[in-house]
């Protein structure tokens, strides 16, 4: 027997819901901001032909090769190298230390919302959980709303040029985007067994170390080792600044107009980068279990 | 141990889980709450080991009405309730000795339950505990790599090591199969005999409440519709509880024709001998 197109199941189940206004409006609001952005940014691809152009970067080119690979020039990179390494363990160990205590405070669900505070009383809950929460979440965003560059350059100010800035700016700044992101892992945490533990009479700390950490370990561990990566590449920006590793290899040689050397710069840091990205690979790999 | 007045419970999305129950529970009973899913029975529970707060009435844990209790006075209230629930009750990431000393963390300071992360402190006692919900062989297994049986031991084995004087357990055998059902619940009556600990058990079946439990609690939409001892419940009371819920008309059915999930194991049921 045919079927009817228009037959009887619109009856039997709800009517599809109105198509929602606020995604057009979403849509047409993306349009223009895109094509405002289109014309203030200047984009003008043509710039890119011009035959000035082509011959500066063609210069640029011409300069990168061959690298520079003599032993001398090579055995100066070791140092520098080294020192990249250093800052970006340092620094990230500082981003933790600063932004895992600050994560758990900014960490709504532990703090002061949801079933684990139903039965703390309005003003403690203010006093001991709010508060806290937003000056958290203040300087959080204020940590990481300022650049690691613009760290840097303050810093350098401060202490003086070499590595030590740089593990300031980096601990700084990755500190405040590792709040953040902490915090928003801790917050999607199963929190049943969490409410388990609170019901027999655990302390916000007891709950921290028992429930929150140990179920968030993959994720906060495999966040911080890809913050460990972005930190080695930004050594090389920090470097710009006078904040040491092999970003002021770089500048040197950009400075001296040696192409060659900097192309070499750029293998060694794309190298380091790969390594580290194995590295912290393996490592997630073994914890992920 | 428990008093509870008129007590309500309205949820912020307008839900009336509770609506005026009154209940008494003297220290060392035990009590089993059945009524189809939905009926508050959770709700009553979180009550009961102080995580909800009640919208109207009042709870009394021994006399004492526990709105006025925060902070420290809190903490020590909650240590003397125990609770299990269905499932989801672990830390999975964590070693069962972990999950079973978590048991002392309302009496342990942050620095020793820290200390016994890296040491465990006293994991005889863990061990004794496991031995008594017969799974001792556990004790260094990774949580989340057990069964849901034996995750379920644990949780039991944790509240032993705290030794509360009340244990809450909501629907502690639904997510187990029938046979370690009836000796899960078995265990747990035991054990709060032993040591004279109140047992409150949401369960879902029927027939383990009518089989293993002195005093019958009903509840149906936010109320209690009866409060008896098994053999007064009768099959026309339990018809009335589920009726309109399909699962549950079905579970009754097969009790009339004693063909129950769990068979021999309970006592025969009165009102259901043909």
């Amino acid at each position: 027997m045919p079927s009817a197109p228009t037959a009887a199941p619109a009856a039997r189940f709800p009517a599809s819901p109105s198509k929602s206004t606020f995604g057009w409006f979403l849509a047409a609001a993306f349009a223009v901001v895109l094509a405002l952005s289109l014309r203030e940014a200047q984009v003008d691809p043509r710039l890119l032909v011009q035959a000035d152009a082509i011959a500066n970067a063609g210069r640029f080119v011409r300069g990168m090769v061959p690298p520079a690979l003599g032993a001398e020039f090579l055995g100066s990179l070791a140092r520098p190298l080294v020192e990249t390494i250093q800052i970006s363990v340092m620094g990230t160990a500082i981003a933790v230390v600063i932004g895992l205590p600050l994560g758990l405070l900014a960490t709504a669900s532990l703090m002061w919302r949801g079933s684990l505070h139903e039965r703390t009383a309005s003003l403690r809950r203010a006093a001991f959980g709010v508060l806290p929460y937003g000056l958290a979440r203040v300087f959080l965003s204020a940590f990481r709303s300022i650049p690691e560059y613009v760290w840097a350059f303050m810093f350098v100010r401060a202490v003086g040029l070499g590595p030590f800035p740089g593990v300031l700016a980096l601990g700084i700044a990755y500190g405040g985007m590792l709040g953040k992101v902490y915090s928003e892992i801790l917050e999607g945490v199963d929190p049943r067994p969490i409410e388990t533990l609170h019901a027999a009479g655990a302390s916000r700390g007891a709950l921290v170390v028992y429930g929150l950490v140990p179920e968030a370990l993959p994720q906060l561990v495999s966040y911080t080792l890809y913050r460990w990566e972005c930190a080695i590449r930004a050594s090389a920006i920090l470097g710009f600044v006078g904040a040491g590793g092999i970003g002021q290899q770089v500048e040197l040689s950009m400075r001296m107009f040696q192409f060659d050397e900097i192309l070499t710069e750029l293998g060694v840091l794309f190298v380091l980068v790969a390594a580290v990205d194995f590295v912290s690979g393996r490592i997630r790999g073994r914890l992920v279990r | 141990m428990y008093q509870l007045r008129s007590v309500s419970k309205i949820f912020g999305d307008g839900l009336r889980a509770l609506d005026g129950v009154s209940l008494t529970v003297g220290r060392g009973e035990h009590v089993a709450f059945v009524g189809p899913s939905g009926a508050g029975k959770t709700t009553l529970f979180r009550l009961l080991n102080l995580t909800l707060r009640p919208t109207e009435g009042a709870v009394l844990l021994d006399g004492v009405d526990v709105a006025a209790l925060d902070g420290a006075g809190l903490q020590r209230a909650r240590r003397r309730i125990g609770t299990v629930y269905q499932q989801h009750n672990l830390v999975g990431r964590l070693r069962v000795v972990h999950n079973v000393l978590a048991g002392n963390l309302g009496r342990w300071s942050l620095a020793t339950a820290l200390a016994s992360l890296v040491r465990p402190r006293d994991a005889a006692h863990a061990g004794g505990a496991l031995e008594q919900v017969g799974i001792p062989e556990k004790l260094w297994a990774r949580t989340d790599e057990l069964s849901g049986g034996q995750q379920q031991r644990v949780a039991i084995a944790r509240v032993l090591v705290q030794d509360p004087d009340v244990i809450l357990a909501d629907e502690p055998v639904s997510s187990v199969d029938p046979s370690l059902a009836v000796t899960i619940v078995t265990l747990l009556r035991a054990l709060s005999h032993g040591s004279r600990k109140t047992l409150l058990m949401n369960l879902h079946s029927v027939e383990l409440a009518l089989g293993h439990f002195p005093r019958i609690v009903g509840v149906r939409e936010g109320r209690i519709v009866f409060d008896l001892a098994p053999d007064k419940v009768t099959a026309e009371l339990l018809a009335e509880l589920y009726a309109g819920n399909r699962d549950d008309e079905r579970q009754l059915e097969g009790m009339r024709h004693a063909i129950g999930p769990y068979g021999g194991a309970c006592r025969p049921l009165p009102g259901f001998t043909e």
